[in-house]
């Protein structure tokens, strides 16, 4: 472990002391104060010139991701260069199923989803679909290793935006869907559509606060689910093969298939930040799902600490609030805003120089006996000592 | 044509109408495509040696080189314009082979300049450190991952600051030194100049460093560090030296295949031009072998080819797609290439 010392190390250390019922006190005080911020922003922390709350939607799709490319390269160790891909085909298949450019459109009075509930209903549908685009690319891909794995997920990842592209029968090519389905909540005269709809753009409470509280209510749903994931033996699985491929292997586990676990459970997750994007944007086109976007995830896993779902959060807020906060801060006549890939791509460099675990680095834990264990070997062998 | 579709009924009809599946067009047009191919197969195969020779020497995927020949692109533009006094115009200049080919050489030699300090840089500011520390191999690509942001974004944002009317979110206008014009005919397929000028200067580079790594004693340390350094480090070789060696051969192709790839699509000067252009040279070492010179050399040539005759088959937009879906059949079935050796074991 490396001996500098990182923001929150203390506070760490703390956290790790707590048993189980304060932590989940603290954890429920702390998203309910960041569910507020929206609704009560401290001046410091506010955007100006871009919506708060359509920020912090922004930051709550982002985390979403975050977490699910951490079980694939924190967790598990494979490098995904094309999540974005999952995020594209989670997106796309809300979108052609209720937009009316799709040819595939199945809302309608008659159709299967009426306009209440498509949206909803849409949500399951793409995150299976994802998982299983996740499954069809995991089978042949996963036998390769490290970098190689790298660059075909990369390839597969610019095959995917290229066919959104380049199918325009279907997905309309780069005119992309619009008037994609919503959730319908809310509705009253002075918001027909809902607080959901991009109609609601005025004041605190707008469509992206709204979003940005579905993203939390998912961010937990999804924290659970991971980390029971963590705690069992598919996540003691994963670390072991993450921590030496071969060994795992020889020790009986069935490295293949713990891969491909972790890449369908990730791709599952980013179609659903993907449906998240496509509802609350009401539109999808090919050029947000480009390459670059693919790496600007990783950045925030990398930033936050492969391995520590909670650190990606944190790497998710610095991805998605530095660029919007700066966003016409000039300094020598350039716009800040413009400049947060430059940033990025330094703070990357740097950090995998002096820190490359991230600012939160997941700790080694004895995961198979949790604290008990880790408790008991801390405390020193006193008895022994005094009978020797 | 969404109409169209939805009168048809059936949807995979529209699938299909988005994919043409050509094999006449193939046919009539096979040597013209294969002649255009070589020229493109030509650019991508001195790309390629780049990222051949790092992963040789390191194992690493080099992945920030196609921002080195991105700078390339704007070193050569630099050269033409500010240096030799080209002002960029739509029409093209007409000063005779001699001259033509001279400001071409030394636009090159300025490309290869820049693309090669630019390598050498990365190397000594991202990638030495992390050797020092003995960092892990995924570490590595991160760190080419940001480095290939910086380099970017510095372009995209820092650059036109800099220099007026450098970078910035446009490409630059094109500066046309040579009228692409058809010189002769092979097998009813017309050879312009401009493949011809690449081709050839492809060729002499090529055979320069084949004839560098494999004949010369820089070369053999090369070729012995790859195939095991701690030998070679014992054997007075200065593993050190030869890897920034090596980063600076694999800029200066790649500042010299900038050149030649801006004189094939003189408006493709822009920050973001290098991106795609360097996973296509990465396919092309991988499908020769990676880590193995003339593999990367063959490889280039190769995918320059196939590339052109599935965008024959299958329609122009699909042309990236055959490239990736090559590569990622190259890595699935056959992932040490087609000449497969190392440039360890090229030639002991």
């Amino acid at each position: 472990m490396s001996k500098l010392l990182a923001p929150g190390d203390g506070l760490r250390d703390w956290w790790d002391s707590l048993s189980r019922v304060p932590k989940w006190g603290f954890g429920v005080l702390l998203f309910g104060a960041l569910a507020l911020l929206p609704l009560y922003t401290p001046p410091f922390l506010d955007t100006p010139g871009i919506s708060f709350g359509g920020t912090m939607a922004q930051f709550a799709m982002v985390a979403i991701i975050a977490i699910g490319l951490n079980v694939v390269v924190g967790q598990a160790g494979l490098l995904d260069l094309g999540y974005v891909g999952f995020y594209a085909v989670g997106a796309y298949t809300v979108a052609l199923l209720t937009s009316p450019n799709s040819p595939w459109n199945k809302m309608s009075a008659t159709g299967p989803f009426s306009a209440p509930w498509a949206w909803l209903s849409c949500v399951p549908l793409a995150m299976a679909i994802t998982a299983l685009a996740g499954l069809i690319l995991g089978i042949p891909t996963l036998r390769l290793r490290g970098d190689y794995l790298a660059i075909v997920t990369l390839g597969f990842g610019e095959i995917i935006r290229l066919m959104a592209d380049n199918l325009s029968d279907i997905t309309n090519g780069p005119r992309g869907l619009s008037q994609v389905a919503f959730p319908r909540l809310g509705e009253s005269e002075k918001l027909p559509e809902g607080v959901f709809s991009n109609g609601n753009s005025s004041g605190h409470a707008n469509y992206g606060t709204w979003w940005f509280w579905l993203g939390l209510v998912l961010i937990v749903a999804i924290l659970l689910l991971v980390g029971n994931l963590e705690r069992s033996r598919v996540g003691r699985a994963w670390v072991a093969i993450r921590e030496d491929e071969d060994a795992a292997e020889v020790m009986g586990v069935n490295t293949f298939r713990f891969k491909l676990w972790a890449f369908v459970m990730g791709a599952a997750i980013g179609g659903l930040s993907g449906a998240l994007y496509a509802g609350q944007v009401q539109y999808v086109a090919p050029p947000s799902f480009n390459i670059i976007n693919s790496m600007l995830f990783l950045c925030a896993v990398v930033l936050g600490g492969q391995g520590n779902k909670l650190g990606v959060i944190f790497g998710a807020f610095v991805i998605v609030y530095l660029p919007n906060r700066l966003l016409g801060v000039h300094f020598l006549g350039i716009n800040m805003g413009d400049l947060k890939y430059l940033f990025f791509g330094l703070a990357l460099v740097v950090m995998m120089i002096f820190r490359p675990e991230g600012l939160f680095p997941a700790r080694a834990r004895l995961l198979a006996y949790g604290k008990a264990a880790r408790e008991w070997l801390r405390t020193p062998p006193v008895e022994k000592e005094s009978a020797a | 044509m969404i109409h169209e579709c939805m009168e048809h009924g059936a949807q995979y009809a529209c699938l299909a109408a988005n994919i043409n599946f050509n094999l006449e067009g193939l046919r009539i047009g096979f040597w013209q495509l294969t002649i255009d191919g070589l020229a493109w197969g030509a650019i991508y195969a001195l790309v390629a040696v780049g990222y051949t020779l790092v992963f040789g020497v390191l194992r690493l995927i080099n992945f920030a080189h196609s921002e080195i020949f991105m700078l390339g692109m704007f070193g050569a533009y630099f050269a033409l314009d500010i240096i030799l006094g080209f002002t960029p115009s739509g029409n093209a200049y007409n000063k005779g082979i001699a001259l033509t080919v001279l400001y071409l050489g030394i636009a090159m030699l300025f490309a290869m300049l820049v693309s090669g300090s630019a390598a050498v840089g990365l190397e000594f500011i991202a990638y030495r450190p992390l050797r020092r520390r003995g960092a892990r191999s995924l570490t590595f690509l991160i760190t080419a991952i940001g480095a290939s942001f910086v380099m970017q974004e510095f372009v995209h944002f820092i650059l036109p600051h800099l220099i007026k009317g450098y970078g910035g979110s446009n490409a630059q206008q094109p500066i046309i030194l040579v009228q692409p014009k058809t010189q002769f005919h092979v097998f009813n397929a017309t050879v312009s100049n401009v493949t011809i000028l690449i081709v050839i200067a492809a060729l002499i580079l090529a055979i320069l460093t084949d004839f560098a790594i494999n004949r010369t004693k820089f070369g053999r340390g090369i070729r012995a560090v790859a195939q095991d350094p701690t030998t070679a480090t014992l054997m007075g070789v200065s593993r050190e030296r030869i890897i920034t060696t090596t980063f600076l051969i694999g800029g200066l192709l790649a500042g010299a295949a900038a050149l030649l790839y801006t004189l094939k699509v003189p408006q493709g000067i822009i920050y973001s031009g290098g991106f795609l252009l360097g996973i296509k040279a990465f396919s092309a070492a991988v499908l020769g072998g990676i880590g193995n010179l003339r593999g990367a050399l063959l490889g280039g040539l190769l995918l320059g080819i196939m590339e052109n005759y599935g965008q024959a088959v299958f329609g122009t937009q699909w042309r990236d797609v055959v490239a990736f879906v090559l590569l990622v059949l190259v890595l699935l079935f056959r992932p040490t290439g087609i000449l497969g050796e190392s440039l360890g074991k090229a030639r002991a």
